[in-house]
Protein backbone atom coordinates (compact mmCIF):
# COMPACT_ATOMS: atom_id res chain seq x y z
CA UNK A 1 0.00 0.00 0.00
CA UNK A 2 1.37 3.46 -0.72
CA UNK A 3 0.88 6.32 1.49
CA UNK A 4 0.35 9.82 0.15
CA UNK A 5 2.05 12.29 2.12
CA UNK A 6 0.98 15.64 2.87
CA UNK A 7 3.09 18.72 1.04
CA UNK A 8 6.44 19.80 2.39
CA UNK A 9 6.07 22.76 3.75
CA UNK A 10 9.37 25.37 4.89
CA UNK A 11 9.33 27.06 7.96
CA UNK A 12 11.18 29.98 9.11
CA UNK A 13 11.51 31.62 12.12
CA UNK A 14 12.19 35.56 13.55
CA UNK A 15 13.87 35.19 16.75
CA UNK A 16 12.91 37.96 19.96
CA UNK A 17 16.41 39.86 18.97
CA UNK A 18 16.58 38.55 15.75
CA UNK A 19 15.71 40.77 12.40
CA UNK A 20 15.10 38.75 10.39
CA UNK A 21 13.31 34.80 9.77
CA UNK A 22 15.63 32.30 9.32
CA UNK A 23 14.97 28.65 8.35
CA UNK A 24 14.32 26.36 10.76
CA UNK A 25 13.36 23.13 9.12
CA UNK A 26 10.20 21.62 7.18
CA UNK A 27 6.91 19.64 7.84
CA UNK A 28 4.12 18.02 6.55
CA UNK A 29 1.01 19.84 6.26
CA UNK A 30 -2.26 20.06 4.05
CA UNK A 31 -2.57 24.00 3.56
CA UNK A 32 -1.49 26.63 4.90
CA UNK A 33 -3.14 26.97 7.93
CA UNK A 34 -2.22 23.55 8.91
CA UNK A 35 1.22 24.69 8.04
CA UNK A 36 1.26 27.45 10.39
CA UNK A 37 -0.05 25.63 13.40
CA UNK A 38 2.31 22.46 12.75
CA UNK A 39 5.25 25.01 12.79
CA UNK A 40 4.18 26.39 16.08
CA UNK A 41 3.67 23.05 17.92
CA UNK A 42 7.22 21.92 16.15
CA UNK A 43 9.21 24.61 16.00
CA UNK A 44 8.23 27.18 18.75
CA UNK A 45 7.91 24.62 22.01
CA UNK A 46 10.98 26.63 23.68
CA UNK A 47 10.35 30.15 22.99
CA UNK A 48 12.26 30.51 19.75
CA UNK A 49 10.56 32.79 18.66
CA UNK A 50 7.85 35.45 17.89
CA UNK A 51 6.99 35.33 13.85
CA UNK A 52 6.84 32.71 11.82
CA UNK A 53 6.35 32.43 7.97
CA UNK A 54 5.56 28.90 6.11
CA UNK A 55 6.17 28.31 2.14
CA UNK A 56 5.16 25.34 0.48
CA UNK A 57 8.84 23.62 -0.29
CA UNK A 58 7.60 23.59 -4.28
CA UNK A 59 7.39 27.03 -4.28
CA UNK A 60 11.32 27.96 -3.75
CA UNK A 61 13.46 27.82 -6.36
CA UNK A 62 16.97 26.50 -5.53
CA UNK A 63 20.22 26.81 -6.86
CA UNK A 64 21.95 23.84 -8.21
CA UNK A 65 25.16 22.34 -6.41
CA UNK A 66 26.53 21.24 -10.10
CA UNK A 67 26.78 25.06 -10.78
CA UNK A 68 28.42 26.36 -7.96
CA UNK A 69 31.39 26.92 -10.01
CA UNK A 70 29.96 29.39 -12.23
CA UNK A 71 27.57 30.97 -9.30
CA UNK A 72 29.91 31.17 -6.45
CA UNK A 73 33.68 30.92 -7.02
CA UNK A 74 34.32 34.07 -9.05
CA UNK A 75 33.38 36.10 -5.96
CA UNK A 76 35.70 34.43 -3.83
CA UNK A 77 39.44 36.23 -5.16
CA UNK A 78 37.34 39.49 -5.02
CA UNK A 79 38.28 40.55 -1.28
CA UNK A 80 38.01 44.30 -1.88
CA UNK A 81 34.06 43.89 -2.37
CA UNK A 82 34.24 43.74 1.49
CA UNK A 83 34.00 46.63 3.30
CA UNK A 84 36.83 46.06 5.76
CA UNK A 85 39.05 48.60 4.64
CA UNK A 86 37.37 51.06 5.62
CA UNK A 87 36.41 52.50 9.51
CA UNK A 88 32.66 52.75 10.03
CA UNK A 89 31.09 55.25 11.98
CA UNK A 90 30.03 53.55 15.56
CA UNK A 91 26.41 54.82 14.69
CA UNK A 92 26.11 52.12 11.90
CA UNK A 93 24.52 48.56 13.32
CA UNK A 94 23.76 45.26 12.11
CA UNK A 95 26.53 45.45 9.89
CA UNK B 1 -16.57 20.40 56.32
CA UNK B 2 -14.16 23.80 56.81
CA UNK B 3 -13.54 26.55 54.55
CA UNK B 4 -10.06 25.19 53.69
CA UNK B 5 -11.52 21.64 52.38
CA UNK B 6 -13.81 23.09 50.28
CA UNK B 7 -11.67 25.03 48.75
CA UNK B 8 -9.08 21.99 48.54
CA UNK B 9 -12.08 19.89 46.83
CA UNK B 10 -13.05 22.44 44.36
CA UNK B 11 -9.17 22.84 43.23
CA UNK B 12 -9.33 19.06 42.69
CA UNK B 13 -12.10 18.84 40.88
CA UNK B 14 -10.33 21.44 38.12
CA UNK B 15 -7.01 19.87 38.74
CA UNK B 16 -8.63 16.14 38.16
CA UNK B 17 -10.21 17.45 34.64
CA UNK B 18 -6.59 18.45 33.70
CA UNK B 19 -4.98 15.53 35.08
CA UNK B 20 -7.16 12.91 33.26
CA UNK B 21 -7.34 14.51 30.17
CA UNK B 22 -3.89 15.23 30.04
CA UNK B 23 -2.89 11.37 30.49
CA UNK B 24 -5.11 10.53 27.83
CA UNK B 25 -3.19 12.95 25.44
CA UNK B 26 0.12 11.29 26.64
CA UNK B 27 -1.17 7.98 25.92
CA UNK B 28 -0.68 8.82 22.15
CA UNK B 29 2.44 9.70 22.32
CA UNK B 30 4.49 7.93 19.46
CA UNK B 31 1.22 7.10 18.00
CA UNK B 32 -0.07 10.09 16.39
CA UNK B 33 -1.74 10.07 13.28
CA UNK B 34 0.79 12.06 11.80
CA UNK B 35 4.72 13.41 13.36
CA UNK B 36 3.37 16.99 13.44
CA UNK B 37 0.30 15.54 14.73
CA UNK B 38 1.93 13.72 17.69
CA UNK B 39 3.58 16.94 18.95
CA UNK B 40 0.29 19.15 18.86
CA UNK B 41 -1.10 16.20 21.06
CA UNK B 42 2.03 16.21 23.27
CA UNK B 43 2.16 19.41 23.94
CA UNK B 44 -1.36 20.34 24.59
CA UNK B 45 -0.94 17.11 27.52
CA UNK B 46 1.97 18.84 28.89
CA UNK B 47 -0.02 22.38 28.90
CA UNK B 48 -2.83 20.41 31.03
CA UNK B 49 -0.40 18.57 33.06
CA UNK B 50 1.30 22.03 34.24
CA UNK B 51 -2.23 23.51 35.17
CA UNK B 52 -1.94 20.01 36.96
CA UNK B 53 0.32 21.59 38.90
CA UNK B 54 -0.63 24.71 40.12
CA UNK B 55 -3.73 23.34 41.06
CA UNK B 56 -2.19 21.04 43.44
CA UNK B 57 0.88 22.86 44.11
CA UNK B 58 -2.25 25.13 45.02
CA UNK B 59 -4.09 22.28 46.85
CA UNK B 60 -1.06 21.35 49.02
CA UNK B 61 -0.64 24.90 50.71
CA UNK B 62 -4.21 24.21 52.69
CA UNK B 63 -2.91 22.78 55.33
CA UNK B 64 -5.00 19.29 54.40
CA UNK B 65 -2.64 16.38 56.58
CA UNK B 66 -2.58 13.72 54.15
CA UNK B 67 -2.21 15.67 50.96
CA UNK B 68 0.60 18.27 51.56
CA UNK B 69 2.70 17.69 48.34
CA UNK B 70 1.73 17.59 45.08
CA UNK B 71 2.48 14.64 44.21
CA UNK B 72 0.14 13.04 47.20
CA UNK B 73 -2.50 14.38 45.42
CA UNK B 74 -1.73 13.01 42.12
CA UNK B 75 -0.76 9.67 43.09
CA UNK B 76 -2.37 9.08 46.25
CA UNK B 77 -5.87 8.43 45.69
CA UNK B 78 -8.57 5.91 44.40
CA UNK B 79 -10.70 6.19 41.69
CA UNK B 80 -13.34 6.80 43.97
CA UNK B 81 -11.65 9.87 45.29
CA UNK B 82 -11.02 11.79 41.57
CA UNK B 83 -13.41 14.21 40.70
CA UNK B 84 -12.55 14.76 37.53
CA UNK B 85 -15.89 14.76 34.97
CA UNK B 86 -16.82 11.45 32.85
CA UNK B 87 -15.93 12.90 29.56
CA UNK B 88 -12.17 13.53 30.29
CA UNK B 89 -11.75 9.84 31.19
CA UNK B 90 -13.24 8.34 27.90
CA UNK B 91 -10.66 6.04 25.72
CA UNK B 92 -8.96 7.57 22.24
CA UNK B 93 -10.46 4.91 20.51
CA UNK B 94 -9.59 6.83 17.14
CA UNK B 95 -8.57 10.34 15.96
CA UNK B 96 -12.16 11.25 15.97
CA UNK B 97 -12.87 10.44 19.29
CA UNK B 98 -9.80 12.08 20.53
CA UNK B 99 -10.57 15.35 18.82
CA UNK B 100 -14.48 15.65 19.96
CA UNK B 101 -13.27 14.84 23.19
CA UNK B 102 -10.97 17.72 22.95
CA UNK B 103 -13.56 19.90 21.48
CA UNK B 104 -16.47 19.56 23.90
CA UNK B 105 -14.01 19.87 26.84
CA UNK B 106 -11.86 22.82 25.11
CA UNK B 107 -14.93 24.99 24.38
CA UNK B 108 -15.73 24.39 28.35
CA UNK B 109 -12.40 25.03 29.67
CA UNK B 110 -11.65 28.36 27.64
CA UNK B 111 -15.18 29.68 28.47
CA UNK B 112 -14.39 28.40 32.25
CA UNK B 113 -10.86 29.95 32.51
CA UNK B 114 -12.63 33.24 31.40
CA UNK B 115 -14.76 33.51 34.31
CA UNK B 116 -12.31 32.16 37.04
CA UNK B 117 -10.16 35.29 35.94
CA UNK B 118 -12.22 37.14 38.15
CA UNK B 119 -12.13 34.96 40.95
CA UNK B 120 -11.64 36.49 44.05
CA UNK B 121 -9.10 34.19 44.89
CA UNK B 122 -5.82 35.71 44.08
CA UNK B 123 -3.77 32.44 42.89
CA UNK B 124 -6.81 30.58 41.26
CA UNK B 125 -7.25 34.20 39.30
CA UNK B 126 -3.38 33.96 38.70
CA UNK B 127 -3.39 30.27 37.43
CA UNK B 128 -6.55 31.33 34.96
CA UNK B 129 -4.51 34.12 33.59
CA UNK B 130 -1.80 32.14 32.67
CA UNK B 131 -3.73 28.61 31.73
CA UNK B 132 -6.52 30.72 29.15
CA UNK B 133 -3.91 31.66 26.39
CA UNK B 134 -2.82 28.13 26.48
CA UNK B 135 -6.20 27.03 26.51
CA UNK B 136 -7.08 29.37 23.46
CA UNK B 137 -4.12 27.36 21.16
CA UNK B 138 -6.02 24.15 22.21
CA UNK B 139 -9.57 25.16 21.28
CA UNK B 140 -8.30 26.73 18.29
CA UNK B 141 -6.56 22.88 17.27
CA UNK B 142 -9.33 21.09 17.98
CA UNK B 143 -12.07 23.15 16.03
CA UNK B 144 -10.17 23.51 13.39
CA UNK B 145 -9.51 19.45 13.35
CA UNK B 146 -13.66 19.17 13.91
CA UNK B 147 -14.13 20.96 10.71
CA UNK B 148 -11.52 19.44 8.93
CA UNK B 149 -12.33 15.84 9.70
CA UNK B 150 -16.17 16.76 9.41
CA UNK B 151 -15.91 18.50 6.26
CA UNK B 152 -13.39 16.26 4.68
CA UNK B 153 -14.09 12.62 3.47
CA UNK B 154 -16.69 10.21 3.48
CA UNK B 155 -14.84 8.38 5.59
CA UNK B 156 -13.46 11.06 8.09
CA UNK B 157 -17.18 12.46 8.21
CA UNK B 158 -18.40 9.28 9.51
CA UNK B 159 -16.06 8.61 12.33
CA UNK B 160 -16.92 12.42 13.17
CA UNK B 161 -20.24 11.53 13.48
CA UNK B 162 -20.25 8.21 15.32
CA UNK B 163 -17.52 10.07 17.95
CA UNK B 164 -19.88 13.21 18.44
CA UNK B 165 -23.03 10.85 19.12
CA UNK B 166 -20.99 8.81 21.35
CA UNK B 167 -19.55 11.41 23.57
CA UNK B 168 -22.35 13.66 23.36
CA UNK B 169 -24.16 12.75 26.46
CA UNK B 170 -20.71 13.59 28.18
CA UNK B 171 -20.77 17.42 28.03
CA UNK B 172 -23.80 18.18 29.90
CA UNK B 173 -21.64 17.27 33.52
CA UNK B 174 -19.78 20.07 32.94
CA UNK B 175 -22.43 22.17 33.87
CA UNK B 176 -24.33 20.52 36.24
CA UNK B 177 -22.52 21.82 39.79
CA UNK B 178 -22.25 20.19 42.69
CA UNK B 179 -23.05 21.29 46.11
CA UNK B 180 -19.71 22.47 46.94
CA UNK B 181 -18.94 23.82 43.23
CA UNK B 182 -22.35 26.20 43.70
CA UNK B 183 -21.25 27.30 47.60
CA UNK B 184 -17.71 28.15 45.65
CA UNK B 185 -19.49 29.95 42.77
CA UNK B 186 -21.52 31.79 45.30
CA UNK B 187 -19.05 32.75 47.00
CA UNK B 188 -16.70 34.89 43.69
CA UNK B 189 -14.32 31.98 44.35
CA UNK B 190 -15.44 29.95 42.02
CA UNK B 191 -17.08 30.07 38.62
CA UNK B 192 -21.14 29.68 37.63
CA UNK B 193 -21.34 27.83 34.99
CA UNK B 194 -24.80 28.14 33.81
CA UNK B 195 -23.20 31.68 32.89
CA UNK B 196 -22.06 30.76 30.01
CA UNK B 197 -23.95 27.17 29.18
CA UNK B 198 -25.77 29.12 26.57
CA UNK B 199 -22.57 30.41 24.93
CA UNK B 200 -21.04 26.90 24.86
CA UNK B 201 -24.33 25.37 23.25
CA UNK B 202 -24.00 27.80 20.57
CA UNK B 203 -20.73 28.07 20.19
CA UNK B 204 -20.12 24.53 19.98
CA UNK B 205 -23.51 24.01 17.61
CA UNK B 206 -21.20 26.62 15.42
CA UNK B 207 -18.27 24.56 14.49
CA UNK B 208 -20.05 21.33 14.27
CA UNK B 209 -22.05 22.92 11.87
CA UNK B 210 -19.82 24.19 10.09
CA UNK B 211 -18.06 20.62 10.22
CA UNK B 212 -21.36 19.08 8.26
CA UNK B 213 -22.03 16.84 11.02
CA UNK B 214 -25.17 16.62 12.45
CA UNK B 215 -26.08 17.90 16.24
CA UNK B 216 -27.44 14.54 18.23
CA UNK B 217 -30.79 15.06 19.55
CA UNK B 218 -29.96 13.25 22.56
CA UNK B 219 -30.74 15.21 25.89
CA UNK B 220 -29.66 12.56 27.97
CA UNK B 221 -26.98 13.95 30.95
CA UNK B 222 -24.38 11.12 31.59
CA UNK B 223 -22.92 12.41 34.98
CA UNK B 224 -21.53 10.65 37.86
CA UNK B 225 -17.74 11.71 37.71
CA UNK B 226 -17.49 14.86 39.85
CA UNK B 227 -19.16 12.52 42.93
CA UNK B 228 -16.27 9.99 41.99
CA UNK B 229 -18.40 7.55 40.38
CA UNK B 230 -16.81 6.99 37.08
CA UNK B 231 -16.56 4.57 34.50
CA UNK B 232 -15.11 1.41 34.18
CA UNK B 233 -11.82 2.96 32.07
CA UNK B 234 -10.91 4.98 35.03
CA UNK B 235 -9.24 1.89 37.19
CA UNK B 236 -7.46 1.50 34.53
CA UNK B 237 -6.32 5.09 34.15
CA UNK B 238 -4.89 4.96 37.82
CA UNK B 239 -2.91 1.98 37.05
CA UNK B 240 -1.08 3.49 34.95
CA UNK B 241 -1.07 6.72 36.09
CA UNK B 242 -0.33 5.87 39.56
CA UNK B 243 1.95 2.40 39.67
CA UNK B 244 5.41 3.83 40.24
CA UNK B 245 4.06 5.43 43.51
CA UNK B 246 2.33 2.05 44.00
CA UNK B 247 5.06 0.35 43.77
CA UNK B 248 7.75 2.66 45.04
CA UNK B 249 6.10 4.57 47.92
CA UNK B 250 7.36 8.55 48.52
CA UNK B 251 9.96 7.44 45.44
CA UNK B 252 11.53 10.92 44.06
CA UNK B 253 12.73 11.58 40.65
Amino acid sequence: MSKKNWPLWEVFIRSKQGLSHKHVGSLHATDAEMAMENARDVYTRRSEGVSIWVVESLNITASNPENNGEMFEPAQDKVYRHPTFYDLPNELKHI
Amino acid sequence: MNKKEKLFCYIQGMGDNALILGHRLAELCGHGPALEIDMALSNISLDLLGQTRSYFQYGATLGIEEFNTEDSIAYSRDARDFKNVLLVEQPNEDFAYTIVRQFLFDSYHYLFLHELQNSKDKTLKAIAEKSIKEVAYHLRFSSQWMKRMGDGTEVSHEKMQTALNDLWDYRGELFVPTDIEQEMADKGIGVEVSAFKETYEKNIARIIEEATLKIPESTWVQKGGKEGKHTEHMGYILSELQWMQRAYPNMEW
